[in-house]
């Protein structure tokens, strides 16, 4: 590295950094011109749910074990909220109008106490079939999701076929409906 | 008027530098070589005028001129007069007309001061600046016209982001464009040097002041923009890797490399092409960075001014510019005969080494950066974050502070081990007994137990180069390098203190509930609303009592901005000499509990001190390197003035 032009001729050393800026263009030009799409989705989409067992979160409802989603039937929504998130609270007539419709809501609750639970279900609705209790985020981890709330479409083999990111909005039920369609 | 007058001037500036970047580029060529004479003062007047620019804009911000389209979206009127002021650097148009400034200004000094190159090549870098200009001049002209009116003035104005209404905004960019910009000097001298092949020690000396004077302002902007992050986004850190710090990181680390080699260049003759190399990539740096944050290919949490036809053209002057001056380099790099020799144990392959790890750090940080936009290209989306960057970079930073702290006692061209037995011993041990102590008192993770080894014995190696010199004797440049060197060994202990010793407590408060913070005892005593020039907010009364001493009052609080509307938090910070108690306040729960945030966080702030310190140490490189060449421009026109006296 001393002196990068070697005393037998000029070395092939000194078009390194133009050929590196090449790449470098290639690749901008690349990402500026045909961007990939931005949304991140879940590397666990078409993989099974992995093997979870959780205890019930609420005193009226089960707790919520993989062999659940396994039993084939139709596809059913996985909820992951908690009581100290508020984005759930907004999301809650979102999942009414779901559970209204017939989808079967299960939920997964993260780092929250039983009494926290029972107060929120209370106060925003109870949509849930069955709710588990997460109480170090193991399961939020295995299924590959980042943040409260998030919601997934689990067809009837127990395959994780969608994942919503953030709350449920008004005009996001048509795509959730669709994607558990598709599920079938 | 002011507005229209602002964009006459801009076009004029833009014009002499077409005057510029032609004369200088004939007056190369034997036949028209008398028009040499016209390039300096062209380059003087285009800096004045876009100076003129500028300070057009400053006022219309001053003034809230609400028919200025740029203004009325990015001002207004009840903002504090210090935000007026920051808010026409604080937007896209109005920092590329201060980048242009900022480069025509430098070029403008550079014709005006600049005596010690040959003129041919003085005048090829002159014309190499103008035609760097002339690419931000067409880019504001044509994509990005800061005085642009709107067909009706606005009743009032958008406002600015709140997270940039802080003190540390008004003075961040523009010491980080001074930076970034006066790199360009550096660029351009490379770019002459190459043009009239003329690379030698005269040329690292003529290019060294620039580089370090651009450098100086690097790091205080690096630096001053850690700790704006730290302090206003309230997530207690104080390094994200986010693509806009490693946008600023990188010219930073190409242009300290390139401040090395030009020493080894201006002392001995060595590493020619390599020093012409780094000062054509620490440019390049800046302008990639300034691409990958303006032009929203990399989605970062605090990209302001994103727009993907503004990254087309940013991207066709990077094409141009970069991958002009790499041919450049390409074709004549051959050309430039070999510098001198020297032995693998010698002051040149210590920096050679600090050189080739300074590189492999930027490589790092570029393909980090980088690497979402590689791996989305083939369908697969990523994140990268510090568990690549920390421990990534880290396998060059530690070897590299390593060398670095025996590089400055060795000698030039030729040394012997003996000698320096002592230099190394005291140092090592130093470090070994730091690690054995850390590792049985505390046992933290593995870097930041190196790191706390590490900075002692960096930190007594960095004043070594003293030992046995007559202190008053000593230039500045070795008060420079001592000083800068200790700064990263106190930086460093920053850095790993923090990691190894942080802690966080997060707990949901009533007034009056108290809380145990590392050695803290803190107790919520009250929230109340409080009123700024331009928000409200709710402010929290913490009292903070170190140790069960007297208590201290904090005040974190959550503001509120109206124009336009935002929350930021302000976080509190209680600075001891050991470290800092860093306070924020956060939403009131359902049950009217609040939220509070606590980190202490031992010797933290050591990290911005350290950066300070390396900046002082440029500082002083610098005045001792100025002083000297006045001396010697000085002692030179005596001697032509006793010439002139005895030849009559």
């Amino acid at each position: 590295m001393s002196d990068p032009a070697p005393k037998k001729g000029p070395g092939l050393a000194v078009w390194l950094p133009l050929g590196l800026f090449v790449g470098f263009l290639a690749l901008v030009v690349v990402g500026l011109y045909w961007p990939a799409d931005r949304e991140v989705s879940s590397a666990f989409i078409g993989k099974p749910l992995p093997a979870f067992d959780l205890p019930p979160a609420s005193d009226d409802r089960p707790g919520l074990a993989t062999a659940q989603f396994k039993e084939g039937g139709k596809p059913r929504l996985l909820n992951v909220f908690a009581s100290w998130c508020f984005p759930c609270k907004v999301e809650a007539p979102q999942l009414a109008a779901l559970a209204q419709q017939g989808v079967e809501i299960d939920g997964v609750a993260i780092r929250d106490r039983k009494e926290d639970v029972a107060g929120f279900l209370k106060q925003y609705g109870n949509p849930f079939k069955r709710i588990g209790k997460d109480d170090l985020s193991q399961v939020q981890l295995a299924i590959g999701s980042s943040g409260v709330p998030e919601t997934f479409v689990i067809d009837g083999k127990g395959i994780i076929r969608y994942q919503h990111i953030g709350d449920i909005r008004q005009e996001d039920i048509p795509l959730i409906l669709r994607k558990l369609a598709e599920a079938q | 008027m002011i507005a229209e007058l602002g964009l006459a001037v801009l076009w004029m500036a833009a014009a002499l530098a077409v005057l510029q970047l032609v004369a200088g580029a004939l007056s190369l060529r034997p036949a028209t070589a008398h028009l040499a004479g016209v390039v300096r003062p062209v380059a003087i007047l285009q800096g004045v005028l876009v100076a003129c620019a500028f300070a057009a804009l400053i006022w219309l911000f001053l003034s809230t001129d609400l028919s200025v389209k740029l203004v009325a979206e990015n001002s207004h009127s009840a903002k504090p007069f210090i935000f007026k002021l920051a808010g026409t650097w604080g937007n896209h148009e109005g920092s590329m007309l201060m980048w242009v400034t900022i480069m025509s200004l430098a070029g403008g000094f550079v014709a005006l001061i600049e005596k010690r190159l040959p003129e041919n090549t003085l005048i090829a870098t002159l014309a190499g600046q103008a035609f760097v200009s002339l690419g931000f001049y067409a880019f504001l002209l044509l994509a990005s016209n800061p005085f642009e009116r709107l067909p009706e003035p606005a009743p009032e104005g958008a406002g600015l982001n709140p997270l940039l209404q802080d003190i540390g905004l008004a003075f961040h960019p523009p010491t980080l464009y001074v930076g970034y910009v006066g790199l360009s000097i550096a660029f351009s001298f490379a770019v002459g040097a190459l043009v009239t092949r003329d690379v030698g020690p005269a040329f690292a000396r003529a290019m060294r002041p620039w580089v370090l004077g651009a450098w100086i302002f690097l790091t205080l902007g690096i630096t001053a923009g850690s700790y704006w992050a730290y302090y206003t986004l309230g997530w207690g850190g104080w390094w994200f890797w986010d693509p806009v710090e490693n946008a600023s990181l990188m010219p930073w680390l190409a242009a300290t490399a390139l401040l090395h080699s030009c020493s080894v260049l201006a002392a001995r003759n060595a590493l020619r092409t390599w020093t012409v190399m780094l000062g054509v990539v620490a440019f390049s740096m800046s302008m990639v960075g300034t691409f990958l944050v303006r032009s929203g290919i990399l989605t970062s949490v605090h990209a302001f001014a994103v727009d993907p036809t503004r990254g087309s053209f940013i991207l066709a002057l990077l094409a141009i510019y970069i991958g002009g001056a790499l041919l450049l380099f390409g074709l004549r790099a051959s050309t430039v005969t070999e510098g001198a020799r020297f032995a693998v144990l010698s002051r040149e392959s210590s920096l050679v080494f600090n050189n080739v790890m300074l590189c492999g750090i930027l490589g790092i940080v570029l393909v980090g950066t980088l690497y979402p936009l590689l791996t989305e290209a083939m369908g697969v989306k990523v994140s990268v974050g510090p568990p690549y960057f920390n421990p990534v970079s880290a396998v060059f930073a530690i070897p590299m502070m390593m060398v670095m702290a025996v590089g400055p006692v060795l000698r030039w061209r030729e040394d012997k081990g003996g000698r320096i037995t002592w230099q190394v011993a005291v140092p090592a041990l130093v470090s070994a007994v730091a690690l054995l102590a850390v590792e049985l008192l505390f046992a933290p993770n593995l870097l930041p137990a190196l790191g706390l080894a590490l900075a002692p014995g960096l930190a007594v190696a960095s004043v070594q180069p003293l030992v046995g010199r007559n202190l008053r004797r000593t230039p500045l440049p070795i008060y420079g390098m001592v000083i800068g060197h200790l700064g990263i060994a106190v930086a460093l202990f920053g850095m790993a203190s923090e990691g190894a010793f942080s802690t966080e407590r997060l707990a949901a408060m009533n007034p009056g509930d108290s809380q145990q913070v590392g050695p803290f005892k803190v107790a919520l005593q009250d929230i109340g609303p409080v009123a700024g020039p331009n928000w409200t907010a709710l402010e929290a009364t913490v009292s903070a009592s170190y140790a069960g001493g007297e208590p201290t009052v904090l005040h974190p609080q959550a503001r509120t901005f109206a124009n336009p509307p935002g929350n930021r938090t302000e976080s509190a910070l209680l600075t001891r000499w050991n470290g800092q108690l860093y306070a924020v306040l956060g939403e009131e729960g359902d049950d009217g509990r609040w939220q509070m945030r606590f980190w202490w966080k031992p010797f933290v702030p050591m990290i911005w001190y350290g950066g300070a310190l390396v900046a002082l140490g440029g500082l002083l490189a610098l005045l001792g390197r100025v002083a000297r060449d006045v001396k010697r421009l000085v002692a030179i026109d005596k001697i032509a003035y006793r010439r002139e006296r005895q030849g009559r």
